[in-house]
This record gives structure tokens, C-alpha cells and sequence, in this order.
């Protein structure tokens, strides 16, 4: 290997970890925010008006079947990366297409769960509490839209461009993207859905 | 006694990027944090919905759990490791975890002693008259 293939190559891979490095603080603030709307929730979570309680409204085994779906995605969507670091483009198309499919799956899961709450009038008008928790769960559900999106993105550009440089960078930044709002739904499942529901 | 590198010289690594290693090995990696992760959630899962221990200690046990969830997702799917190449990431999630805490725990003691030292709704109402 000559001289500037490799500096090249050291360039590229300083690039990668500038590029992981500055998507993973956008990751950080953006988990700041969620703490905001959690700290609304904390402090809201009594004001109910009258209304229902968290522990009236929730169906536990659809937050099962929820966190079971963006669990086992997250997992997928590991394997995805394993798949553009080895240039495999069947194994990353496969694994990205199920990372998609368990997330339509938990987005209809949520919108449903959302739609039978408003049908029960327990929309976020009706309280503080329930404005807080449309707010929460409604942001890290655009979180997954946009995710989404983003995913079907991807799946494109590599069926056009290949895994070049730019192309894996912006995998990296998703899968980055995909993990966090992993992390973000473990902390809400346990303070909405299961303390909401404990005796 | 593990060698000292000096700070030009360990590589830094990309949050989320795959340690070196065979496919084998980083198949593994994910497997075992879907085990580790999908074993706590089936356990907060479990306590919430069993009658088997006591109430009050339900909310704690369940926070921790989820804390450690979350250290599960950092090291097995973010591969955010202690080593001296991925010291940033570490600062940064730091710093991170700082302002995450600053804000929740403030919000809820402020919100909780403006709530002790306010009136009653009714004594207000009176007031206002």
C-alpha cells in the first residue's frame, strides 16, 4: 500500500469518528429533551382533574408486546451494522427490512393504544397528567417515525450507491440514532407503563 | 499493570462503531445484550404484574432495573467502553447523565416544595373573595 492510500485511509477513519463523535452528542442533547418531558411528567403525573389515573388507562400486555418489538428491533438493526461493516449487502437489506417491520409494528401498537385513549375520553385535553403523557410518548413515537423514514432511507442508498465512505457513515449515525431510542423507551416503559401500573 | 498510551497516540473510536474482531464475535456481542436486556425487562415486567413482593419497594426495584437496562443498551449496543480510545464518548455521556439529572431530580424537589408550602385549593378561593 503507497503512502497517500494509506494517509487516505487515516483520513477517512479520523472523518468516521468525527462524524460518530458529533451525531452521538446531537444523541445526548436530544436525551436531555426527553429528560424535560420527563421531569413534566414526574411533576404532572397527580394533576389528573378528576379524570383517569395512569393505572385506569394502560394495557400492560400491549407495552409488552411494545418493548418486546423495539427490543429484539434494536438487535436487527445491530446486525445491520454488522452487515455494512463486513459489506454484505443481502444481510444488511434483510436485517434493515425486520428493523422496519418491528418498527411499523410498534408504531401501530401505539397509535391504536392512542386512539382507544382519546375514544375513552382520556385525551391530552382532558388533564395536565394526560397532556404530559401524550407529549412524552408522542415525541419518542415521532422519534420512531422519523427513524423510520430515515431506515427506508438507507436501504435505498445502499441498493443504489453501494457501502461507500459517506454511506456507512450515515449507517453509523443511524444505528446510533436506532439504540438511543431503545434507551429512551426502556426509561419510559419503566416511569409511565410499570410504575404507572405497580401497586 | 495494564501500558500507558499516550493521548496522541490511542486511536479514538466512533460511539457505536464495532470493536475489531471476527463477525462470529460481534454476532455474539448482540446476542448477548439481547439476552441480558430481554432477561430485565421480563423481570420488571414480572414484579410489577406478580403479588409477590412488597408494594413500596416495587418503584425502586423497578428504576433499578431499568438503570441497568440501560447500562446493558451502552456497553452491548453502543459498544461505549472504559478504554482509553472511546475516553470522549465517555465525557460526553458524563456530562450527559449530569444535565439528565440535574433537570428531573431539580424539577421534582422544587415542583414538590412549591406544592408543600402552597394553600389548600379552598383556603385560595377564599382569598380571592
Amino acid at each position: 500500500m503507497s503512502a497517500a492510500v494509506a494517509a487516505l485511509r487515516r483520513a477517512g477513519e479520523t472523518k468516521r469518528v468525527a462524524v460518530g463523535y458529533g451525531f452521538w452528542i446531537f444523541l445526548l442533547s436530544d436525551i436531555v429533551m426527553f429528560s424535560c418531558f420527563f421531569a413534566s411528567y414526574a411533576v404532572l403525573v397527580h394533576a389528573t382533574a378528576g379524570g383517569q389515573q395512569a393505572r385506569q388507562l394502560f394495557d400492560l400486555d400491549r407495552v409488552a408486546l411494545e418493548t418486546a418489538c423495539l427490543l429484539v428491533s434494536s438487535f436487527t438493526c445491530g446486525l445491520a451494522s454488522i452487515a455494512s461493516g463486513r459489506r454484505s449487502a443481502v444481510l444488511f437489506h434483510v436485517s434493515m427490512a425486520a428493523t422496519l417491520l418491528l418498527g411499523v409494528t410498534f408504531l401501530s401498537l401505539e397509535v391504536t393504544e392512542f386512539m382507544s385513549m382519546v375514544a375513552r375520553i382520556a385525551g391530552p385535553t382532558h388533564s395536565a397528567f394526560l397532556s404530559a403523557l401524550f407529549a412524552l410518548v408522542g415525541c419518542h413515537g415521532v422519534h420512531v417515525s422519523i427513524g423510520l423514514l430515515w431506515l427506508m432511507t438507507m436501504m435505498a442508498q445502499v441498493y443504489a450507491k453501494g457501502f461507500r465512505d459517506d454511506v456507512s457513515r450515515r449507517i453509523l449515525c443511524f444505528t446510533l440514532f436506532w439504540h438511543a431510542l431503545d434507551i429512551v423507551w426502556v426509561a419510559l416503559f419503566t416511569v409511565v407503563y410499570l410504575i404507572g401500573v405497580a401497586p | 499493570m495494564s501500558e500507558f498510551i499516550p493521548a496522541h497516540k490511542a486511536a479514538e473510536v466512533a460511539p457505536g462503531d464495532l470493536p475489531a474482531g471476527d463477525t462470529e464475535s460481534a454476532v455474539l456481542g448482540y446476542v448477548i445484550g439481547l439476552v441480558l436486556a430481554g432477561g430485565l425487562t421480563v423481570v420488571s415486567f414480572y414484579i410489577t404484574r406478580g403479588r409477590l413482593f412488597w408494594p413500596p419497594s416495587i418503584p425502586t426495584a423497578l428504576i433499578v432495573l431499568a438503570v441497568a437496562q440501560i447500562g446493558v443498551h451502552l456497553v452491548f449496543f453502543l459498544h461505549i467502553t472504559s478504554g482509553p480510545d472511546s475516553t470522549n464518548n465517555i465525557l460526553a455521556l458524563a456530562f450527559g447523565i449530569l444535565i439528565v439529572f440535574l433537570i428531573i431530580a431539580g424539577s421534582l424537589w422544587i415542583m414538590g416544595n412549591l406544592n408543600h408550602n402552597m394553600l389548600p385549593m379552598d383556603q385560595i378561593m377564599n382569598m380571592q373573595r
